[in-house]
């Protein structure tokens, strides 16, 4: 029997935000982190439908800086693994 | 009334503008947070108060900033009554998003008025807004102005004059909500026809620059070292200024008062408690001038990015970076400093660990016992002598007690997420001047007056310790001061590390700054320390074995010997608990550390 994993041909793009190259935009999904967090990064902006857009990271690739919603916000690698994208 | 409003929204150069001169810093109790307090002058000669409250992103109190909001709006503050009317100060060239911090302060149900700031931004980068019907919509008086260039302020001063009346009744959303408020922001918003201004295309051109791989380390160096050299080297001249001020007017105040008790109390206990506190004003001033225009142009956020990977790694983050290295130049204003960490966690932690970082004052004390018992000798050549490599070795050592202690604390008393990391990066801006230069008046004023206060009593104190009690109505000699008995009595604790009593009663004296046990050591030996320099040196060897040296060296390079810290820290941290905590920490340490030096090098 074949099982051919659907998601896996299909989905070829980036599902975190960690994953968008400079310049590259998504749509933000949700937010697998902590609620405290997650909710002070809603009020910066990253709320689930919003356009993201990867901007500038730190020389050496951490933090990395998105442009949403009208302001550039810096968060950790860690962080932005956990931001998925649609 | 109080002044609320985002973080960059450029609250506090209204806050300014409207108060001038008349402000007032304090301290919230128990808290780092800062309580900005001022008076605007009215048109009709009425005096208005206004709170400058942090910037915050809603009013549900999460961090220190925000609860204390929280507090202030809601009369929940202890000694302060609530406000009687608020300024909202949203950025317009990001209305949007900002308004959904009207949501909150309007159900508050107090007089507001919405003030739309950065008008001259939002004009030049082709933005709108019809301030009439966004007025409508939130049923509160709005205003656009430009706070910078200080135009459109009218409605605000009248809003300030009026009795204000409540806002009207407004469909507001459920505030825990952040999406529903978020969609909520924006219908108002559309509805007062806003239109938002094109991106900052020089924000965008400098980041560019800025953030390279290699030119932004690079450039970021380079302002480092500016701010280094700043606090290290140009303010020498204006410390050694004040200084020879302080010596020389307190020397004609002593020349008019007979020989006497009282002349000693007055030139050498508050006149160089005075000058102790003055001599502090250059480094601070020039390290805010620095900071302001960092913070205020918007640059301090990307050297933030920039070294937050290398802090990441003992558990700090990049905002920690300047105020650590400050501290290579003086702890007290590398603690001010810390200001800029909104993280209540890793401030406390980047205050604990500035004093463990070499300071200036250490380096008399360096000097003195590393030329006394380590003859110069080339170690690398010409390149290294014996005597370098010595004072470069005290420095690691301060450096890797100070990360080390980061580690320690960060791991675990101090822990934050990793994730909880996040750091807006706000358009490049012009720093405005009348905003920096109150900004340095503030500081100036908070340090002489708070840190002042302390520091000063505890130089009378010792004074009075080391010139009581009298003999016949003399001055005793050192040894026979109470700061001699506390000496004699902490001999036997002491003579484990190599001590006696004599560097005991130095140990006491340091207490107040370390380089003060130069001046103690000559007393007590005789000489004065800069004309009989090798005389000193000499007498040193007699006490002190060259193990007791590297002890002593040790001993100095973690030990709390410096109450102006002490005093500062207190201050920032909003009470007594963490200075004390830091103090028997680096006490203890350094007691472990001379014991240690002693057993290992004694045996080597």
């Amino acid at each position: 029997m074949l099982q051919l994993n659907v998601s896996k041909l299909t989905s070829a793009g980036p599902s975190s935000l960690l994953e968008l190259r400079p310049g590259e935009q998504g749509i933000l999904d949700r937010l697998d982190l902590p609620a405290e967090v997650s909710r002070r990064l809603m009020e910066l902006g990253f709320l689930p439908g919003s356009p993201v857009v990867a901007a500038r990271s730190a020389p050496g690739g951490d933090p990395c800086v998105f442009r949403v919603d009208g302001a550039e916000i810096a968060v950790r690698r860690e962080t932005a693994a956990r931001l998925m994208l649609r | 009334m109080a002044i609320v409003g985002l973080p960059n929204s450029g609250k506090s150069t209204l806050f300014n503008r409207l108060t001038g001169l008349r402000q007032k810093i304090a301290n919230y109790p128990g808290v780092t947070v800062e309580q900005r307090l001022g008076t605007a002058r009215l048109e009709d000669g009425r005096d208005v108060t206004l709170i400058d409250l942090p910037g915050i992103y809603s009013l549900a109190p999460r961090s220190e900033d925000e609860q204390v909001a929280h507090d202030i709006l809601t009369g929940a503050m202890p000694g302060l009554p609530r406000p009687d009317a608020v300024l909202l100060i949203l950025d317009s060239t990001n209305l949007s998003r900002q308004l959904m911090l009207a949501a909150p302060i309007l159900a508050l149900g107090l007089p507001s008025m919405v003030v739309l700031n950065m008008a001259d931004d939002l004009h030049s980068r082709g933005g709108q807004v019809d301030v009439e019907a966004l007025s409508r919509q939130l049923g509160a008086p709005v205003a656009l102005v430009s706070a910078m260039q200080g135009e459109g302020l009218e409605p605000v001063y009248r809003f300030l004059a009026a009795r204000g009346i409540a806002p009207a009744p407004v469909e507001l959303p459920v505030l825990d909500d952040v999406p529903h408020c978020r969609e909520w922001a924006a219908r108002i918003g559309h509805r007062a026809a806003y239109q938002a201004p094109a991106p900052p295309l020089w924000t965008r051109r400098l980041d560019a620059v800025f953030l390279r791989p290699l030119w932004g380390p690079l450039i970021f160096g380079a302002v480092v070292l500016a701010v280094f050299q700043s606090i290290f080297s140009w303010a020498r001249p204006l410390m050694d200024a004040v200084q020879s001020l302080v010596i020389r007017s307190g020397a004609w105040a002593g020349s008019l008062l007979p020989d006497s008790v009282l002349r000693s109390l007055l030139v050498e206990g508050v006149w160089s408690g005075v000058g102790s506190v003055l001599v502090f004003l250059p480094q601070i001033l020039l390290l805010f001038l620095f900071i302001g225009i960092l913070e205020d142009s918007g640059y301090l956020a990307r050297a933030a990015l920039i070294a937050d990977r290398t802090m990441a790694r003992v558990g700090l983050q990049g905002k920690s970076f300047i105020p650590l290295l400050s501290a290579y130049a003086c702890a007290v204003p590398a603690i001010l400093a810390t200001r800029t960490i909104e993280n209540k966690r890793d401030r406390i932690a980047t205050i604990l660990i500035a004093p463990l970082m070499t300071c200036s004052a250490r380096l008399p004390v360096y000097t003195l016992v590393i030329a006394a018992f380590l003859p110069e000798r080339p170690l690398l050549g010409p390149l290294l002598g014996t005597r370098a490599a010595a004072m470069l070795g005290l420095y690691l050592l301060g450096f890797l007690a100070a990360f080390g202690t980061a580690l320690a604390l960060k791991s675990s008393v101090l822990r934050s997420e990793r994730a909880s990391f996040v750091l807006e990066m706000p358009p490049y801006r012009w720093p405005s001047l009348q905003s920096l230069g109150l900004r340095l008046l503030d500081r100036a004023k908070v340090f002489l007056r708070r840190a002042g206060t302390v520091i000063l009593a505890v130089a009378v104190a010792l004074w009075g310790l080391a010139h009581l009690p009298l003999h016949d109505g003399k001055l005793p000699r050192i040894e026979q001061s109470f700061v001699g008995s506390v000496g004699r009595a902490l001999e036997p604790a002491i003579r484990p590390l190599g001590f006696n009593w004599k560097i005991g009663v130095g140990l006491v004296t340091s207490l107040a700054a370390r380089e003060v046990i130069v001046g103690t050591l000559g007393t007590i030996y005789g000489m004065d320390p800069h004309a009989r320099a090798l005389g000193l040196q000499r007498a040193l060897r007699q006490d002190l074995t060259p193990v007791g040296a590297v002890a002593l060296l040790v001993f100095f390079a973690f030990a709390m010997q410096c109450m102006s810290t002490v005093a500062v820290v207190r201050r920032e941290t909003g009470g007594w608990k963490w200075p004390l905590i830091q103090f028997a920490y680096m006490g203890a340490l350094a007691y472990a550390g001379a014991f240690l030096a002693n057993r290992l090098v004694g045996w080597a």
